[in-house]
């Protein structure tokens, strides 16, 4: 069933090359994301891409959230999320099925990821940064990289604590 | 009096016909509101003019209506063209994906023929278009060259495309190794410049960081291009740079035909970089 709704977008997301080892079972990322509250005079939601990244692959945007139900169609802005932009954003098209989502308020947001849905890749053995960066309306920009290894087996856990536009941002990945 | 306003209506024409070269003193540019765009059917407002200071409006406009190319090479119209006393401006509608050109590109021919054992200069002003009703019939040993100036800008709407990079073999044209739509703070680019079609060697590259009104040093960055005609550049700050290229040597001579030599003609090229916060 899932092939089904596989999007074209979610295909090339996919990439090449990188099969699900045979009888794993699918892995998961889960995430939480903080928003901070910000006492601002003009406060508008942030726009939040987050992707990963390997030596050598092209980067796979998992999520990017933002005013994906404006006149414009919310596209307008996304290159101010300026180095998603760069790494992955350019090259996809939006909105793009299991990727694209609203922006989200202030506050800890759970995400999870399963490989082969949406943007997100089976992870083969190696080293991955997942990246979170954040562009907010008349405010700052933000990003935090976090590091990790997959060997396949063991949980891989990884956080960053964000200083302006982000909070705390935990990751772990299972099988 | 006829003959002294005349001969100011000549002097006008002149320095009118002159500008392009003789702007020299005054950097020329044009900068756009953004370079790197998203989503569809966006507008770019460009402001066009020559000035000391980068990218401050301090003395005249660049008049020329510039030509629009469209990642696929269509050309199109610039929009809401205005002169001003100290700048142009005008409108680009981004209504596809990649990458476009804004370019003012003046060419003019220099030379010289003989005529009745004479030798005479082509006047200024002369093109490739006018160059046959200005050399006379009785014209012999007509020697020519032409003169190119080339201005132009870049923006990209979505990913960025190559194919408005393809060498015409007029002036001083760029080749992008890095594409000037993805530059970046700290990181370093590489262009490469071809003299009418070919990569050459020794031309001045000069990349001056904007914002010059507020500091005291000119922070200019001065190359030469290499044996393959290229350049690298590593960008110290984010901003727009404004990156010159020239063919070196002192510029009024090789405005001129040298004494008894061939005529040369002078090339050069100028853009606007805008270098993103990585």
């Amino acid at each position: 069933m899932t092939q089904f709704r596989l999007t074209g977008m979610t295909v090339a997301a996919l990439g090449t090359g990188v099969l699900l080892p045979a009888g794993a079972a699918a892995q998961t990322m889960d995430l939480t994301v903080a928003i901070p509250r910000l006492s601002v005079a003009e406060y508008h939601n942030p726009y939040v891409a987050i992707w990963l990244q390997q030596d050598g692959a092209p980067a796979r945007t998992l999520a990017v959230w933002y005013d994906l139900d404006n006149r414009e169609g919310g596209t307008k802005w996304l290159n101010e999320v300026r180095q998603w932009w760069r790494a992955s954003g350019r090259s996809l098209r939006l909105p793009a099925s299991g990727v694209s989502g609203a922006t989200r308020a202030p506050g800890s947001h759970r995400v999870s990821f399963t490989a082969g849905r949406g943007g997100m890749p089976a992870l083969a053995p190696g080293q991955y940064t997942l990246v979170v960066e954040a562009s907010r309306e008349v405010g700052g920009r933000e990003q935090l990289r976090l590091p990790f290894t997959w060997n396949g087996t063991a949980v891989a856990n990884a956080r960053a604590q964000g200083r302006s536009e982000l909070g705390l941002v935990t990751l772990s990945v299972k099988r | 009096m006829i003959q002294s306003r005349l001969f100011k209506l000549a002097l006008a024409g002149t320095v009118l016909a002159a500008l392009p070269t003789t702007a020299q003193a005054h950097r020329q540019w044009m900068t756009a509101s953004s370079t790197v765009v998203s989503g569809e059917n966006n507008w770019v407002t460009v402001d066009a003019a020559a000035s000391n200071d980068l990218f401050y409006i301090d003395h005249r406009p660049l008049s020329a209506k510039p030509t629009v190319t469209t990642p696929d090479g269509e050309t199109i119209e610039v929009a809401n063209h205005a002169v001003g006393q100290m700048r142009a401006t005008f409108d680009v509608h981004l209504q596809k994906q990649g990458t476009y050109r804004v370019a003012i590109v003046n060419q003019g021919v220099i030379g010289t023929y003989k005529q009745g054992g004479e030798t005479k200069t082509l006047p200024r002003g002369t093109t490739r278009a006018n160059l046959a009703e200005r050399i006379p019939a009785d014209a012999t040993d007509v020697v020519t060259a032409d003169n190119v100036s080339r201005n132009e800008i870049y923006i990209t709407q979505g990913a960025p495309t190559e194919d408005i990079f393809k060498p015409t073999g007029a002036g001083i044209e760029l080749v992008p190794m890095t594409h000037p739509n993805d530059l970046y703070a700290g990181e370093s680019a590489t262009f490469q410049f071809l003299r009418e079609g070919k990569p050459t060697e020794g031309l001045t590259v000069t990349a001056i960081p904007g914002g010059i009104r507020y500091r005291d040093a000119l922070q200019d960055m001065n190359l030469k291009t290499d044996g393959e005609g290229k350049v690298e550049i590593t960008w110290p700050e984010p901003g727009l740079y404004w990156v010159n290229v020239t063919e070196g040597g002192d510029e009024d001579e090789d405005e001129r035909p040298a004494p008894g030599g061939p005529p040369r003609g002078r090339m050069s090229y100028v853009t606007v970089v805008e270098v993103l916060a990585s």
